[in-house]
């Protein structure tokens, strides 16, 4: 218990976002009143301590929700996740930047946070002058920037360019000074943002030693957020998967890089899958669509309908022994439902035609739960070129909802299987 | 389990340590203040002389203008332009902090949004580049003082506290101005327009005697009528009068304008990095 630095409760942070509202056509009367709406609206707003980001109606949106983390004393916790899941945000929170709407962070140590290299460089002062700006931003003393000062010259490399005003150093000798400031700064905690996306690969290379050298060698508490996942493969032995505000998965950085991954593939996904180009293959998956039973394509579906998956096969050339196998993950990227063709004898893909076959598929109602699905299939035969004939992965995606049950969203469970208690007798 | 732990975030948490840490980053006041100074005359030919002609140049057409083309009375026997710059010299620091510290939030925004310390260094180092102005002028004064030969009176030894005062006034009103431009950027147009519009009200081109009696009170509602007015009595000595009840009016305006920036201040600065 007592070795952990960093404790994260139920953290969440709301944000205001205004839209505009667009009327269809406007007069001079409308935007005046418009006008006079927004004005009212807005100081009133903001004089009740609001944060008004843009526009007049409304709506808020949060970018950090329920985060639970404990980070025990020299980890190194990498933090992955999209444009905009909320890794910035959260490192906000723990660099005391913005304050939480929601629960809270306790930390043991000095914290050193580092979102941007050069924060407060002055393009007028001299590389000599701005060490000791940038480290006193940073949180250093004086005296501590003069005992490091020769280590930092040395590690940035600039010596000859000390007494230049940055503003005519080149943008890498500018990243490298300011670098150099930064992994210098001795603090506990370290909380790092992206500042490897900068700079030349050789100089990528030095900091990324320089940081291993840290979390390692010194036994301080990394955290570093990082787009580069070969970097935090290497830096962190653990890491959290941001998305959407929420905390969708912590464990190994392997893992959750998987994860991350897997996660990526399924975007753009609809509930028509149409392969835009043949290819060699002896056996492939040409078209695949969800529809109801009625046989309407829909993507989104009630708990309560059977859902119908058709299925396109073009077959070159009959390859005995082909099976299929399907899967059917939910958002976070679990297997909810996993089958192959085998599971049903005869296996279907046996009789393939030469030309275009269909299949049917489909998934009964009242097993899958609120939520959103994917589903893939890759088809295999060890009699193929490849023992792989055709992979094309999570080809199709579709929702479920829940307006059926009175709990309705709010049932957690992974299966919308309903338990009915039936009255027998009376004692 | 809550005393393990140093520090605690939580929402609407104000820290118990804020003035500690205020105290702790001081370098970082000092390096910011040496760093406003640094950078200020960058790039100009002249550099430090604008310091210097600036106040110099006022002092000149408020003299024509109000002493020799209005013919206002000056204060006892003191040279209608000595009696201007004494005024002169606590109006340049007061507008000149004001103009810098109510941009000073705005012009860090790179700092707010990435790191964090103590917010209120950013405006209090702001304050120390006008601290210099107003030091260089002080020489002028006395060069005009040489000039006139001119012996101030004994008063001038309670110059210090009409200064921390001058100070007060320009610090409560920069912080207030700051934290609103912060929020509202229509301050950013008020402000020039203070300082324009304050020149006129103040008793900055003439003395503060010209005003009837029955408007005094009301007239020393104005924080910086009660530091001109001191400055001249430190400077002038018996020839200029400080109205006492004005005088109090306005330390007390001061003091409470002070006190509520800070207040307002502290209240939205964790949101800072939020708005900015």
């Amino acid at each position: 218990m007592s070795d952990i630095v960093i404790h994260i409760e139920n953290l969440g942070k709301s944000y205001i976002i205004g839209h505009e509202t667009r009327e269809r056509y406007t007069a001079l009367r409308d935007i005046i009143s418009n006008k006079t709406k927004q004005i009212v609206s807005k100081s009133k707003y903001m004089l009740n301590g609001g944060q008004l980001i843009a526009g007049v109606d409304l709506e808020e949106f949060w970018a950090l929700k329920e985060i639970n983390i404990d980070i025990k004393q020299g980890a190194s916790v990498g933090i992955i996740g999209r444009n905009g899941a909320g890794k910035s945000t959260l490192l906000k929170i723990l660099s005391r930047i913005t304050e939480p709407t929601t629960g809270r962070v306790m930390i043991t140590g000095r914290v050193a946070s580092l979102l941007e290299v050069g924060t407060g460089f002055h393009p007028e002062l001299s590389g000599r002058e701005n060490i000791y700006l940038n480290g006193a931003i940073l949180g250093m003393t004086r005296k501590e920037i003069k005992q490091k000062f020769d280590e930092i010259v040395d590690f940035s490399g600039i010596e000859k360019f000390l007494d230049t005003p940055v503003k005519r150093y080149s943008s890498g000798m500018y990243v490298r000074l300011a670098f150099a400031v930064a992994a210098h700064l001795e603090s506990d905690i370290m909380i790092v943002d992206e500042v490897l996306a900068v700079g030349d690969v050789e100089f990528q290379k030095k900091c990324l030693s320089k940081m291993g050298e840290v979390s390692k060698g010194e036994g301080r508490t990394v955290l570093f957020v990082s787009h580069n996942l070969s970097a935090i493969k290497q830096l962190c032995s653990t890491s959290i998967l941001l998305n959407n505000g929420e905390m969708t998965f912590a464990g190994t950085s392997k893992e959750t890089i998987d994860r991350y991954l897997l996660m990526n593939i399924n975007t753009g996904l609809t509930n028509v899958f149409i392969k835009d180009h043949l290819d060699e293959k002896e056996v492939q998956i040409v078209k695949a669509e969800i529809t109801d039973k009625d046989d309407n394509k829909r993507q989104q579906f009630d708990i309560s309908e059977d859902i119908f998956i058709y299925l396109s096969i073009l077959c070159k050339k009959a390859i005995p022994n082909t099976y299929g196998y399907m899967a059917i993950r939910n958002s976070q990227q679990e297997l909810i439902i996993e089958s192959d063709t085998y599971d049903y004898l005869p296996n279907c893909l046996d009789s393939l035609n030469i030309g275009l076959n269909c299949f049917k598929c489909k998934i009964n109602k009242n097993v899958l739960a609120f939520g959103e699905y994917t589903f893939s299939i890759s088809l295999a035969s060890e009699f193929g070129n490849n023992f792989l004939l055709d992979t094309p992965g999570q080809i199709l995606k579709f929702t479920i909802q829940d307006n059926e049950t009175s709990r309705g969203i709010n049932r957690k469970a992974l299966t919308s299987y309903l338990l009915k208690l039936e009255l027998q007798h009376v004692i | 389990m809550h005393e393990q732990f140093d520090l605690i975030i939580e929402h609407g948490r104000s820290e118990k340590n804020y003035w500690c840490d205020l105290w702790r980053y001081r370098e970082l006041f000092y390096i910011l203040s040496w760093r406003d100074i640094k950078v200020r005359y960058k790039q100009t030919v002249i550099g430090l002389a604008w310091s210097i002609i600036r106040p110099l140049l006022t002092m000149v057409v408020f003299t024509v203008v109000f002493g020799k083309m209005a013919k206002l009375p000056t204060e006892g026997t003191t040279p209608y332009a000595i009696m201007v710059f004494a005024g002169l010299l606590p109006w340049q620091f007061f507008s000149n902090a004001l103009t810098e510290s109510s941009n000073s939030l705005i012009g860090n925004t790179n700092l707010i949004s990435k790191v964090y310390f103590p917010r209120l260094i950013i405006p209090a180092s702001s304050i120390i580049t006008s601290f210099i102005d107003f030091l260089i002028s002080f020489i002028i004064m006395i060069g005009l003082m040489i000039y006139y030969q001119y012996l101030p009176s004994w008063n001038i030894l309670f110059m210090p506290f009409f200064i921390f005062i001058a100070f007060l006034a320009s610090f409560g009103t920069g912080l207030w101005l700051t934290t609103m431009n912060v929020k509202f950027r229509d301050f950013r147009y008020i402000v020039p327009f203070i300082v324009q519009m304050g020149l006129y009200i103040s008793p900055v081109g003439f003395s503060s005697s010209n005003i009837p009696e029955k408007w005094k009170l009301l007239y020393s509602l104005n924080p910086m009528v009660g530091v001109i007015d001191g400055f001249r009595w430190c400077i002038l000595g018996g020839g200029s009068k400080i109205y006492l009840p004005g005088f109090i009016l306005s330390l007390f305006v001061i003091v409470l304008t002070m006190t509520y920036s800070i207040w307002h201040f502290r209240k939205i600065e964790k949101a800072f990095a939020d708005y900015i």
